[in-house]
């Protein structure tokens, strides 16, 4: 029925099925949205933050999304500046993926904060001193570059295509896209990392605070680091999960390893300075203030050592020496292994950074404070899940977003396709005879 | 008139653990003063606004050895380790929280706050207090709200201001007389003047007659780390820097300010 909006050359299923895929994910979407009316109506009593817990599941889910979408920033960076060719056919959906993560994001700051009309103040009265200042600037702009990449992704569905202006349009974003890549690569190097600087400044707070370098507290570098390296997983995680769900392989098999090798050497990297960072940090920093390690992992229900054993062994070591390992990372089966843990990883450590330590207490005589979110929390945080789910379900559907599809899953074109395909390779080569570039 | 440049000034406190019996004067007058909404149903304290908040603390150690203590915790007014570097002031995305430099006050914008909650997060006193509800005085209570004191709105963070706008008309009364500086007792907190066992005192630590200072005795070349061997600050290992002193003849009270590995001994000012 819709097959005129297909990409050329691929199968999609049934209409129905799609359908019935996209209402599964809406109704989830709506749930969400019934809480995030209510937070946003009846204000955030609906939580079950409190004054211990100012910071709670939300800001997890924001810190855990960026980082994941870190792929996008990265995979882009490697593509455009540095020049790795092959990396061009997972590029779009890294795009698409860091798009609705950061859109994401946005959402849930917009959900999270107390006076959401008054949002724009963090613009217009900025304290230039706080983290969350350049997190704010840097995390708009950004959603504005993964916009700009975004949108000639949109404009190569086959029908919108035909659109002389919209065509142009594509090809000429096509062109400059290096520049962006660099602008969304220098944004992320900023915003990832004042995203740890949140955490690493309170020095009121041992068990998030660090040394500095210059202004910005270890974390800065840490959080750059860790979403550049296991954003890829995350990347490789969802075109895997896709390909499971589709039945179809949509990404070879070398572009997968050449991503999940450099993705294995930067948590490699990443996990010596990390291992560095907390041996500093037991050892020095919170000595200097009265606290032993063994203060922020004990006298509590959930926070016992195990979380920094399996943050750092488990999902970093494992991952690393998986995916750095030639065998095993050939291995799907492993791959996938590294790849699940890589992202669990660096979801537990955002946990940390944002929980944790809201969690442990300062004053001798306080005690820990625990938390578990409400179910309007929960929905609204599932509500971005939803709406990627249904972003990925349509941007597959009807968007060129994986180049080696074709090639992957021949089939026989359709009478109509194959014209069609025999029209755009005129227009092209009128084009070309016209003075302009053939290809993106 | 005259206009004579006035100093700036350090306003702190100094209460005294020995006096305090734990009654929770303090913490009425506060509410009373200040506007502070409560619920109907005040058992979760961590939802509770409470700029004033009384802490009980104990030794640890079973009957009879059992000793107890009251703390009684305002905002601490941190200066940081330079003036304005409060944990809470210097993460504020929006400049809603602010450090006066004139009076060492750190201030809060209710109308400029946006409710990200970052600097709860950053205060370690949890002496912020986020407004999850709208606030509502039951029937005619409305009529004894402090006309001084703006009420704040669902959604903002508020926290004590050391009565700030006492300060104001002070300051304003002290204009009209054609004076630049106030008189000790002329601006004073509510819980100073509320507390019927004496234990609070309060004035400008920058001001050798005032009895702040005089008690605390602040040492000017170490962050105002007070000289006064019964007197400490909490979580001076922080490097907070505050303005609020606590006294307390007990060794374990002292201790109890703050952090130390086992390791360590005394609660001494190192
Ligand atoms: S006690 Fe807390 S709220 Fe008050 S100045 Fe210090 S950090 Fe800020
Ligand atoms: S809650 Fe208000 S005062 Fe606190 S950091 Fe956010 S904007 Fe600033």
């Amino acid at each position: 029925m819709d097959s005129a909006l297909w990409p050329i050359g691929v199968k999609r299923c049934h209409i129905s099925k799609f359908l019935m895929g996209l209402s599964i994910a809406g109704v989830v979407l709506l749930w969400g949205v019934v809480g995030l009316i209510l937070c946003w109506v009846k204000g955030l009593n609906q939580t079950h933050m409190n004054d211990y817990y100012g910071f709670a599941l939300w800001i997890w889910a924001d810190l855990a999304v960026i980082a994941l979408g870190g792929g996008a920033f990265f995979t882009g960076l490697l593509r455009y500046i540095f020049g790795i060719r092959e990396l061009k056919n997972i590029i779009n959906y890294a795009v698409l993926i860091g798009f609705i993560c950061y859109s994401s994001a946005l959402l849930i700051l917009a959900i999270d904060v107390g006076q959401p009309l008054r949002s724009w103040f963090i613009f217009w009265h900025a304290n230039v001193h706080s983290m969350l200042t350049e997190v704010a600037f840097c995390l708009s702009c950004y959603f504005g570059v993964l916009t700009i990449e975004y949108i000639p992704l949109i404009l190569e569905n086959r029908q919108l295509n035909k659109v002389p202006f919209a065509h142009h349009l594509a090809h000429n974003m096509h062109h400059i896209m290096a520049v962006f890549a660099a602008t969304g690569a220098f944004l992320s190097f900023f915003h990832q990392g004042s995203l740890g600087g949140v955490a690493g400044v309170l020095f009121g707070r041992p068990f998030a605070y660090r040394e500095h370098i210059l202004i910005w507290p270890y974390t800065f570098f840490l959080f750059t680091w860790s979403a550049a390296a296991y954003g890829p997983c995350f990347t490789l995680l969802i075109t895997w999960l896709t390909e499971k769900i589709s039945g179809k392989q949509l990404v070879k098999e070398n572009v997968k390893q050449l991503l999940a090798k450099i993705s294995g050497w930067m948590i490699f990297t990443y996990i010596i300075a990390k291992i560095a960072d907390t041996v500093y940090w037991a050892l020095v920093t919170a000595p200097s203030k009265g606290f032993t390690l063994m203060d922020f992992y004990s006298n509590n229900p959930i926070y016992g050592i195990w979380i920094l054993i399996v943050e750092i062994g488990v999902c970093g070591v494992v991952p690393a020496w998986i995916l750095v390992t030639p065998r095993l990372r050939a291995n799907p089966k492993t791959r996938l292994i590294a790849i699940i843990l890589g992202v669990i990883g660096v979801c537990l450590n955002r946990w940390v950074m944002v929980l944790q330590v809201m969690a442990v207490p300062v004053l001798s005589f306080d005690t820990w404070a625990m938390y578990y979110p409400s179910w309007q929390e929960v929905a609204t945080t599932i509500l971005p899940v939803a709406y990627g789910v249904i972003l990925i379900l349509i941007s597959y559907r009807y968007l060129p977003i994986f180049p080696q599809e074709v090639e992957l899953n021949p089939i026989e074109p359709s009478p109509s396709e194959t014209v069609e395909a025999m029209n755009d390779a005129a227009a092209e080569d009128a084009m070309v005879s016209n003075g302009e570039p053939a290809t993106a | 008139m005259k206009h004579v440049d006035s100093k700036a000034k350090k306003y702190g406190m100094v209460i005294d653990l020995d006096k305090c019996t734990g009654c929770g004067t303090c913490m009425v007058a506060c509410m009373a003063e200040n506007n502070v909404p409560f619920k109907k149903d005040e058992t979760d304290k961590r939802l509770s606004i409470t700029w004033m908040r009384v802490f009980k603390l104990t030794n640890g150690k079973p009957y009879p050895d059992n000793e107890i203590c009251y703390l009684p915790r305002p905002c601490q007014h941190c200066e940081g380790q330079h003036t304005g570097h409060s944990p809470c002031v210097s993460v504020c995305p929006a400049t809603a929280t602010d450090y006066d430099s004139e009076t060492g006050i750190v201030s809060q914008i209710y109308t400029r706050c946006f409710g990200c909650r970052y600097c709860m997060g950053a205060c370690p006193y949890h002496a912020r207090y986020f407004n999850w509800w709208d606030p509502v005085w039951p029937g005619e209570m409305e009529k004894y709200l402090n006309p001084d004191v703006s009420p704040r709105m669902r959604g903002v963070v508020e926290k004590c201001s050391f009565c700030y706008h006492r300060a104001q008309l002070a300051m304003e009364k002290a204009h009209v007389e054609g004076r630049k500086e106030l008189k000790e007792k002329e601006y004073q907190t509510a819980c100073t003047q509320a507390c019927p066992a004496g234990a609070i005192v309060f004035g400008d630590l920058n001001n050798p007659e005032h009895e702040v200072h005089q008690v605390a005795q602040p040492d000017p070349h170490h962050h105002g780390r007070p000289k006064n061997p019964n007197a400490f600050r909490l979580l001076e290992r922080l490097g907070t820097n505050t303005k609020v002193y606590y006294l307390s003849s007990r060794e374990w009270v002292r201790r109890a300010g703050d952090n130390y590995l086992d390791s360590e001994g005394s609660a001494s000012h190192e």
